[in-house]
């Protein structure tokens, strides 16, 4: 097995009143040359676990090994091999992109020239630029940039696309799938669902500090039973009735409902059964549709069945 | 222009793209070149114009309270040109009054025990030697042939600017060396950048170094521009060995960049560091003798006010300027710098807050 991360029972605890379990007993292993994604809603540890790997938090107890070397005694051995963004960096204003990766692989034994680091994100009609005037999705394709200078083996983003546009995020997304296209190992974090299914081999679903659900965003999805989900509001004349999910768990070719709002939840395996026996229930029942759609699961949907709770709000789901 | 990936490490020395780093922020910013280079400037300029305009065509002169000092005075304000303005004091206080720049000229009359006329005065001064000469000339023409006895004056700080411009260099130093590491350090702590380059392999050595060594460099031009003007508006001249009086400013410099880093070694906000390093500068700028003499505090206070360690760095400044004092023989003061300095850089360094 080549492990470019394996974590062991790590537990973190922030002193306070009361004190604070950001992580509490989570285990990972990242294999070499995969891109691997910690999701989770914002709070469930994964900016905790993401700087304790990166060598920058202590942990309170635990191991973690990076690239096969332990912090306590290599740690200059592993910093020449990674790349790290932060969340939340405020690059020099006043320096310009070419100097702020000059600096930056300065501190290498060895890396890329800056003028590469530019161009494997494509700043590079920015490389004069002075960084205060970079668009935020350009800021963050330079904090990538800096992240890349030193050539990393392993690559670490902290919520790369959060904040930027769609275009933006597609850009990085290109930009990420590139070095994991060299071989180059990735551990990213993020709270949005689909960018954990575009981009990443494999996903580890966090939630209050542990791994909750582990696999390719394909396996996860197909856990759930069904690949598709109809979600459709029922109404009586006084408007839209409340969902009443039991009256369609045992439809066929569907393996779960649930409530959604004012709306019902079905996991389903062939839409094709599932719609008309739908309809005719609906009838039974002396109920009209208010309406109907249905999609592929998401990772989402792997969420809310785990937790009962949405991803982005992190909030209980109603029951 | 080069090849896509680069084992040459000489290219990219951390230390020197650090400094490089800051001097470009810091002269890309105009308002602060203003408050670093402007601001001194302005000061040295306000209080020597306060302190230095006296008109030409008169002569200020102290004499010494004594039995024939009415006499005397009365000699010298019946003359008409130059216009001699004078008054009689205690031997201390006409010596102070001489010191501090507030006369040209002491005249100690004939006494019981001496029967010499002295005149006390500073050689440097043209416009004491003016006075000596001139008040001798009218004196003499009426007391016959009194021998005459000439006091130099030996103590520090012969014209009040002269006093002033050491140690307004002194406090340029010290603030300088505080808010320019204290303040960009905290701010980069603010921005996630201490954090950023703590998850890259450069060595937190270097980038102390770093803001020490740049902070020197911005010195460099500020320390020049302010001498440069004392000189040309003022005459303000080094009567010391130049090299020395540089090596005392590089290590003034060095030492309170130090202190600086020191300061803001923990500190997570602006407030906090603003707050911190008012509270680290305010009994110097009481205390060390930046507009006047530290000495003047009582006996007591002195063991404290030896220990700061701006009073050191415009001791030896003055020292150097004032009398030209040979940099040896103020090895004390020197050390005392230079142990400030290493001690905060190496407790700086240990308890930095990176995040």
């Amino acid at each position: 097995m080549n492990h470019a991360i394996l974590c062991q029972e790590l537990f973190k605890t922030y002193p306070g009143k009361p004190p604070v379990e950001a992580v509490r007993g989570l285990n990972l292993a990242v294999q070499v040359g995969e891109c691997f994604g910690l999701l989770g809603p914002n709070g469930a540890g994964k900016t905790t676990t993401i700087e304790i790997i990166e060598g920058l938090l202590e942990p309170t107890s635990g191991q973690v090994e990076v690239l096969g070397r332990s912090w306590k005694s290599e740690e200059e051995e592993i910093r020449q091999r990674i790349g790290i963004s932060l969340q939340e960096t405020r690059l020099s204003d006043k320096l310009t992109v070419g100097e702020t990766l000059t600096l930056f692989r300065s501190f290498y034994r060895q890396g890329l020239e800056p003028k590469e680091a530019i161009a494997r994100v494509s700043l590079e009609e920015k490389t004069n630029a002075r960084v205060g005037k970079l668009s935020g999705g350009q800021k963050q394709r330079l904090a990538v940039a800096c992240a890349l200078v030193g050539d990393p083996e392993l690559l670490f983003l902290d919520e790369p696309t959060t904040g930027l546009d769609p275009q933006a995020r597609r850009q990085l997304w290109d930009i990420i799938r590139n070095f994991r296209d060299l071989g180059r190992t990735v551990l990213l974090t993020t709270h949005y669902m689909d960018e954990a299914e575009r981009l990443c081999d494999r996903v580890a679903i966090v939630d209050h500090g542990k791994v909750i659900a582990l696999g390719s965003p394909r396996e996860l999805i197909r856990g759930l039973g069904g690949e598709h989900i109809i979600e459709f509001a029922i109404q009586d004349g006084n408007g839209v009735g409340p969902p009443m999910p039991e009256e369609f768990a045992n439809l066929p070719a569907v393996l779960a409902a649930r409530a959604e709002e004012d709306r019902v939840c079905l996991s389903v395996s062939e839409p094709h059964l599932a719609i008309p026996a739908l309809l005719q229930r609906t009838r039974e029942l002396n109920r009209d549709l208010a309406s109907l759609t249905t999609r592929h699961a998401s990772l989402e949907d792997v969420f809310v069945n785990l937790t009962g709770r949405h991803l982005r709000d992190g909030e209980p789901g109603k029951p | 222009m080069n090849k896509e990936t680069s084992p040459a490490p000489r290219r990219y020395q951390p230390l020197i793209q650090l400094v490089l780093a800051r001097l470009r922020e810091f002269y890309r910013e105009p308002e602060a070149i203003f408050w670093v280079y402007g601001f001194p400037i302005l000061m040295t300029v306000a209080l020597g114009i306060a302190f230095s305009s006296r008109p030409i065509t008169q002569v200020n002169l102290v004499i010494e309270a004594g039995p024939d000092a009415e006499a005397l005075q009365k000699k010298l304000t019946d003359h008409e040109d130059p216009q001699f303005v004078c008054r009689i004091m205690e031997s201390t206080a006409a010596r102070n009054t001489l010191r501090t720049g507030k006369t040209e000229l002491v005249v100690i009359p004939p006494s019981p025990g001496s029967k010499e006329l002295t005149y006390l005065f500073d050689p440097t001064r043209p416009e004491s030697m003016m006075a000596r000469f001139a008040v001798n000339e009218v004196l003499q023409g009426d007391l016959q042939r009194i021998p005459v006895r000439e006091e130099r004056l030996k103590e520090r700080g012969a014209r009040y600017i002269d006093f002033l411009v050491p140690g307004l260099l002194g406090m340029s130093l010290m603030g300088g060396g505080l808010w320019g590491v204290g303040f960009v350090t905290v701010d980069m702590r603010i921005r996630m950048l201490l954090k950023r380059f703590l998850a890259t392999p450069m060595k937190k050595r270097d980038f102390l170094l770093g803001l020490m060594i740049s902070r020197l460099l911005f010195m460099v031009p500020e320390v020049l521009l302010m001498l440069a003007f004392a000189w040309l508006a003022f005459g303000v001249e080094n009567r010391g060995n130049i090299f020395a009086l540089a090596f005392i400013i590089l290590l003034g410099a060095f030492t309170f960049s130090g202190i600086g880093l020191l300061v803001a070694s923990r500190a997570k906000t602006i407030e906090t560091v603003s707050g911190l390093m008012n509270l680290v500068m305010l009994p110097m700028w009481l205390l060390s003798g930046i507009f006047f003499s530290s000495e003047r505090f009582p006996e007591v206070a002195q063991p404290f006010i030896k220990v700061l360690p701006l009073t050191p760095l415009i001791d030896a400044l003055r020292s150097t300027m004032l009398e030209g004092t040979p940099l040896l023989e103020l090895w004390p003061q020197l050390l005392t710098l230079a142990v400030y300095g290493i001690v905060s850089f190496v407790v700086a360094l240990r308890i930095f807050r990176w995040n």
